[in-house]
């Protein structure tokens, strides 16, 4: 009891240390509105790795449409928080859940086809819902097509952000090592074993699939009233990719991992900004070393923890494994 | 009433009759033996029993309930829990997280108890963790608790797939040739377990296995079968006697 | 007539740009088959082939039969290379990394060019004298009527290739099974080379054949005909050679009949729409077989 209350204090209080010296970072200016901007897209990154990490890392189902979802989110969000009236918080958080509610009700829809596959067809399948969902908005009006939508209200801000992302990690954290996060890590380590020991895998993989769609609509959400404009293009399938490249980065089935590898791949490209037109060369090169040199991940199986740092030894944490195979 | 009963069940892939006209019954706290030679069918009875085939014919009743249909989840929640034969573990989990995964049904708390960690979370997860160690005690593997699966030595492992399957708290366990593999040490230490299992949970056990001293050794009654129909019943010594048995083993 | 008429002439392109396609999907399907990865850079190497052709011809002036062999073999080769140091290291690690390091040697080769070429779109030479050939009320392209030649002619030779010779029984043997053909001494990492060399040079014909039809050249030209190629081989079953093709003709042939009659807009999502309705019919394509995990 005495050590779990100590666990919380320290990471609450860690979490709120951060949150005041980025503050007071950005009240004096050290940090502008430039780098402000590329936190919050840290924050969006974080979301939409951690919730497709649930999917593919801890439940062990490659899919590839994870954009397609962060579509459905940040439109609907757009769409509503235009509509509404509401103080600017309110407005913000209400239109980003309903967008999480709708992506996730649509993921909820395809759950019932896809989960009838396996492997690299599964994920193939999920890569054309993705597309599909893109085009469909590509033909919407009032998603304004192929010329975008303009004039989103600019709600997110980075307290915003750091609050959502914090609490989507702590939910992810906590699933996770609950028996439903339990029930979830077995299918992928063996479906047939998870049925035989009583956990229903067709209710756990819908479950898993849905709440990664809902996360992935809030951060489109977020990205919606952070960019102010949003083109069907932003969704595509590299998109996807690029979420998946985070959370492989990261090592599957690795929270601290995904966060760490979003933090990385945000800041990356600007960083390599200084090589001009070299940008891009050198990080599809960074991509690749990082690939051969640590298939498994950065972490590997390490997860992070404060309170181990604070009391001076790393934690590994026993149910959070790298999977060898990443769609069986 | 008996605790299983099956009555003509059969099932045929494609024009092919694999089991038929399948009609056995097992009491409570009933040790049985299911042999028989390469490919009569045996493991496709366990899949039968445990839903992950649906038969073609006939029925299934346990505890007085036909269970034809319901997925295999549900057939564990009814009480029917098994071993495989090519030992499927949650292999990179630890020990303690593989018995832990097998109490899931057993638990209540909500999802949002879990992600909110509220009091039943605690509470629940905490009563888990020491059932789970009690298990493994009894099994004598509490200092493997933390050691990933996959590391266990390959025994260990199949005495973890029986504690896990017993962890699901089955009314029949189901185990498919729990001695494949091992040394007659081994095997004898097994059946001194099983024993001791179904006298420790007052459960009943069907068991598929090929080491006929294990078998003749334990089972209170065997049923042979070939080419998926039943060919005798009996104690281990009308089994050894009767010249069915011998003749589909020795191929006559 | 007219409207049958219509209904040909959309019949005809769907068949050429799905005899395009069908190329494509067989580099995936090949190397699909042989290492279970879905090898992204493949689409690359489309690119790479339009753009190895533009510079022979207009960089170098190379007469013409030069100029078109030349990139087909610069393009195997660079299948060999990306096999052998970007996924051969990786074999034996978890298969998404394998992906990971696709997609990105994808990205590099895409920036490659990118930084060479620039981002515009440049013309893409006319080899193909475009005149059509008149059938009746028909009209076909010169260009339709050889791609979907030389297409069909390099897949008969493929699977001759794959049936008769001794290479390529051995790429079936490493594909059914690669540890059993090491044992059976077959060169596992060679025929895996060969693999993608085969492949490759498909993809480069695919890639030269795609920019006489639509002549405008860029360095992300390849992303979209891959990723369409890749589906038309899960459509016909991931691995098997006539399924790519099958699968190929199919995509081909929805997408032209979707732009000519409902929206080419919608070409895309119908496209990936008959995915969905043939996976969830046939869940591991349309030529492919259901295995069931042995319990």
């Amino acid at each position: 009891m005495n050590s779990r209350l100590k666990a919380n204090i320290i990471n609450t209080t860690s979490i709120i240390l951060i949150y005041i010296i980025l503050v007071l970072l950005i009240r004096i200016g050290f940090i502008n509105n430039y780098y402000e901007g590329i936190l919050i897209e840290m924050g969006i990154n974080i979301i939409l790795a951690v919730s497709l990490n649930l999917a593919t890392g801890y439940l062990g189902q490659l899919t590839l449409g994870h954009a397609g979802f962060m579509a459905i989110g940040a439109y609907t969000a757009a769409i509503l928080s235009a509509r509404m009236n509401l103080p600017d918080l309110p407005l913000l958080l209400v239109s980003i859940v309903l967008g999480g509610l709708l992506a996730a009700f649509f993921a909820f829809l395809m759950a019932i086809p896809v989960f009838r596959l396996r492997g690299d067809y599964l994920a193939i399948l999920t890569l054309g819902f993705g597309e599909i969902i893109r085009v469909i908005i590509l033909n919407m009006k009032i998603t304004g097509g192929g010329k975008g939508l303009s004039g989103i209200l600019p709600l997110t801000s980075f307290s915003t952000v750091y609050f959502i992302t914090v609490i989507t990690v702590t939910i992810f954290y906590t699933l996770i090592n609950s028996r439903h996060g339990r029930a979830i890590i077995s299918i992928r380590e063996d479906e047939i074993a998870a049925e035989a020991v009583g956990i229903s895998t067709k209710y756990y993989k819908t479950f898993a699939f849905t709440l990664a769609a809902f996360f992935a609509g809030v951060a489109g959400g977020l990205f919606a009233h952070h960019t102010l404009v949003l083109d069907p293009k932003d969704f595509n399938f590299i998109r996807s990719i690029e979420i998946l490249i985070i959370v492989v980065l990261g090592g599957m089935g690795n929270l601290t991992g995904s966060v760490l590898a979003a933090i990385i791949i945000t800041i990356l490209p600007r960083l390599l900004m200084g090589f001009a037109d070299w940008n891009m060369i050198i990080y599809s090169v960074l991509l690749i070393a990082m690939m051969l040199f640590k298939p498994g991940g950065l972490l590997e199986k390490r997860e992070f923890s404060l309170n181990g740092l604070l009391s001076g030894k790393k934690k590994s944490q026993g149910n959070t494994p790298v999977k060898n195979e990443g769609s069986e | 009433m008996a605790l299983l009963e099956t009555k003509d069940l059969g099932i045929a892939f494609g024009g092919l009759r694999a089991v038929g006209d399948f009609n056995i019954k097992i009491d409570e706290k009933e040790l049985v033996g299911l042999i028989g030679p390469n490919g009569a069918g045996k493991t496709t009875v366990f899949n039968l029993l445990t839903g992950v085939y649906l038969p073609t014919e006939g029925a299934i009743y346990f505890n007085g309930e036909n269970i034809v249909g319901k997925k295999p989840f549900e057939i564990v929640e009814k009480g029917i829990t098994r071993t495989f034969q090519n030992i499927r573990l949650f292999k990179d989990l630890s020990v303690l997280e593989n018995v832990k995964i097998a109490f899931h049904h057993k638990m209540k708390y909500s999802i949002a108890a879990g992600i909110f960690r509220l009091n039943a979370y605690w509470k629940e997860e905490k009563e888990i963790e020491e059932k789970a160690m009690e298990l493994l005690k009894l099994f004598d593997m509490q200092d493997a608790a933390y050691t990933t699966a996959k590391n266990l030595p390959y025994g260990q492992q199949r005495k973890l797939e029986i504690a896990r399957a017993l962890a699901a708290d089955p009314k029949l366990l189901l185990l498919d040739e729990p001695a494949a593999g091992m040394n007659p040490q081994e095997t004898k230490e097994l059946m001194e377990t099983i024993h001791f299992i179904r006298d420790k949970f007052k459960i009943a056990i069907l068991l598929i296995e090929h080491d006929m001293s294990l078998v003749m050794g334990i089972c209170e009654r065997i049923i042979v079968i070939d080419y998926g129909m039943i060919i005798a019943t009996g104690t281990p010594e009308e089994i050894k006697r009767n010249k069915k048995v011998i003749g589909a083993y020795l191929g006559e | 007539m007219d409207v049958l008429a219509k209904f040909l002439q959309q019949l005809i392109n769907g068949i050429h740009v799905g005899s395009i396609y069908a190329l494509i999907a067989l580099g995936y399907t090949m190397v699909y088959g042989i290492i279970k990865l879905i090898n992204f850079a493949h689409g690359d190497i489309i690119m790479m082939g339009a753009y190895f052709t533009f510079v022979c011809i207009v960089t170098f002036n190379l007469p013409i039969g030069v100029a078109l062999i030349t990139p087909v073999i610069l393009c195997l080769l660079s299948g060999i290379l990306i096999e052998r140091v970007a996924y051969k290291p990786l074999r034996n690690s978890p298969r998404l990394s394998a992906l990971i390091t696709a997609i990105g040697v994808s990205f590099l080769l895409e920036n490659v060019f990118f930084k060479k070429f620039g981002q515009n779109p440049i013309p893409f030479p006319q080899i193909i004298n475009p005149s059509p050939i008149s059938l009746g009320p028909l009209q076909i392209s010169r260009i339709t009527f050889i791609t979907v030649l030389i297409s069909v002619l390099l897949m008969i030779l493929l699977d001759l290739f794959i049936k008769k010779t001794k290479p390529g029984k051995a790429m079936r043997a490493v594909s059914e099974d690669p540890g059993a053909a090491q044992l059976m001494g077959i060169n596992v990492n060679s025929t895996i080379s060969l693999t993608f060399a085969t492949g490759s040079a498909l993809g480069a014909v695919g890639g030269i054949l795609y920019s006489i039809a639509y002549p405008l050249i860029d360095p992300f030209m390849g992303v979209m005909p891959g990723l369409k190629a890749f589906v038309a081989a899960v459509l016909g079953g991931i691995g098997i050679i006539p399924g790519a093709m099958l699968g190929g003709f199919i995509m081909g042939i929805a997408e032209s009949l979707t732009k000519g009659y409902i929206s080419s807009q919608l070409a895309d999502a119908v496209v990936f729409g008959i995915l969905i309705v043939v996976l969830s019919l046939k869940p591991s394509g349309l030529l492919g077989k259901n295995v069931k995990e042995k319990v």
